[in-house]
């Protein structure tokens, strides 16, 4: 990475296991600010485990994370996690409307988010205003992925981690989360740190990319490694013999 | 009612074992076994009961509470083994519950402070705090394990763990005292209850059997309340750590 690039995460010898099984191995590495790296590497790598640890929904077996300069645990935990935002595959709803969904980031807070405001994350991740007030069981997939966004947004994190967010999706519901992403990260500057199984959408859109393989990091650097891979494992891995 | 007549009621034991043995249902066992169980269990009790009130000594009464409360928490707390510390907070909980209501009760003067009172009523609310703990336990465990994506969706987005944790728990105190609610709309319509039933058998005045009826169906409201709100805000905490994280391996079985 370039010295010159401010980090978001960094990461320092970082090891984590759970059941008995170790599942990230001493992994160092850090997140330029500002930027999107995507993180690749077969199921089983470790990748959402990272991004637990990061978001501090777990923690470290061993091994130091600091977000923005600062250990994650001389932040509080509440602090932590509205700084660093996560959105995954699943993309899990609470029940009852579209509105309930995006203004839960600030009633846990006492808060309750303006309609306006709603309204305006509504346009900005591409969902139409008319949908506020509808049932989440009516959402299709793509729109579930979006309004997860959008909640994600309410808390104005400086750092978002994407885990498969583009996974299940159709072709046009994947590009409109791609275009969301990009935008988001020119809008806003917000650090994307986005876990794909998809190596052209992490050749095209990331800035940085790690590949992770058996819960270590095998290789860093820009996007462009991926289509020259200097490690012999994650040349297997992008030609799809791993 | 004499040995002579109490043996005759053993009939109602034998209809069941010839019913079992002809349609080879295989009950034969289990039913003798709980035949004598119960004859041996209910024996002892009525005799140490006899000799608890005979003595007239608060010792006693205590001791025969405290017993209650031994048996039902090593009943209860196997449904809650993955909860930390469950025999604690049971304990505690039988213990709240015990002091609550006969605190009002012998407080307020509304039943006397002799062992005819304090131990039956102590049994009823003690049995019926371990019966609500148990249909707690089970419904929370389930919910924590089936909701938990809701939880660390509300936690990673900045929620504390008693608002990550607080539709499970709502819904887990509520599962396990609406029956008791619902029980209570319909009585006297279908059945009477067990204890009203006996002391008009046993020649006391209907109505003043009704009365101790409804003063027992109010105490085991509050004890069905007060039990799954003091264990779910006890129970809930373990779940996560000082980090706020849930911690998966305290909820394994």
């Amino acid at each position: 990475m370039p010295v010159t690039v401010k980090e978001a995460v960094r990461l320092e010898n970082v090891t984590y296991a759970a059941d008995g099984q170790e599942i990230l191995k001493q992994v160092t590495g850090s997140f330029p600010e500002g930027k999107i790296t995507t993180l690749v590497g077969p199921s089983g790598a470790g990748k959402t485990s990272l991004f637990r640890l990061i978001n501090g929904l777990r923690k470290t077996s061993s091994g130091d994370i600091y977000v923005e300069d600062k250990h994650i645990e001389k932040y509080h935990p509440v602090e932590l996690r509205r700084k660093v935002g996560i959105a995954l595959q699943s993309a899990t709803m609470i029940s009852g409307s579209v509105f309930d969904n995006l203004t839960l980031p600030l009633k846990l807070q006492g808060e309750e988010l303006r309609r306006e405001k709603a309204l305006e994350l509504l346009d900005l991740v591409g969902l139409k205003q008319d949908i506020l007030q509808q049932n989440i069981k009516d959402l299709s997939g793509g729109q579930r992925q979006k309004l997860s966004i959008a909640r994600t947004l309410v808390n104005r994190p400086d750092i978002l981690l994407l885990d498969e967010i583009t996974a299940s999706l159709d072709r046009v519901s994947q590009q409109d989360i791609e275009e969301l992403i990009v935008k988001i990260n020119e809008k806003y500057g917000t650090t994307m740190i986005w876990i794909t199984h998809n190596l052209q959408q992490a050749k095209n859109l990331g800035d940085y990319t790690w590949v992770m393989i058996a819960g270590e990091v095998v290789e860093t650097g820009e996007s462009s490694l991926l289509n020259d891979p200097s490690n012999e494992q994650v040349r297997r891995f992008v030609k799809g013999e791993d | 009612m004499n040995y002579l007549t109490l043996s005759l009621a053993l009939i109602f034991v034998l209809i069941p074992l010839l019913l079992s043995k002809a349609l080879k249902l295989e009950l034969e066992k289990d039913t003798i076994i709980a035949a004598v169980r119960s004859i041996i269990q209910l024996l002892a009790v009525g005799y140490l009961l006899q000799y608890v009130f005979d003595a007239e000594n608060m010792l006693y009464i205590l001791l025969m509470v405290v017993l209650m409360i031994a048996a039902a928490t090593q009943n209860a707390r196997r449904k809650g083994r993955s909860i930390q510390g469950i025999t604690w907070k049971l304990v505690l909980t039988f213990v709240v519950v015990e002091v609550l209501t006969q605190g009002i009760l012998l407080g307020l003067s509304i039943t006397p402070p002799t062992p005819q009172y304090i131990i039956p009523i102590s049994g009823m609310i003690i049995g019926n705090s371990m019966v609500l703990s148990i249909l707690f336990l089970n419904r929370f465990t389930s919910e924590v394990e089936d909701h938990e994506d809701e939880t660390e969706l509300i936690l990673s987005l900045g929620g504390t763990p008693k608002q990550a944790i607080h539709r499970q728990l709502i819904t887990s105190i509520k599962a396990s005292t609406i029956p008791t609610i619902e029980s209570q709309k319909t009585i006297g319509l279908v059945q009477l209850p067990g204890m009203m039933s006996g002391q008009i058998i046993a020649g006391a005045d209907p109505v003043q059997a009704v009365q101790f009826q409804l003063l027992i169906l109010f105490l085991i409201l509050t004890t069905a309340v007060v039990t799954s709100i003091l264990l779910g805000y006890m129970s809930y905490p373990t779940l996560f750590n000082e980090r706020m994280q849930l911690v998966k391996n305290r909820m394994k079985e």
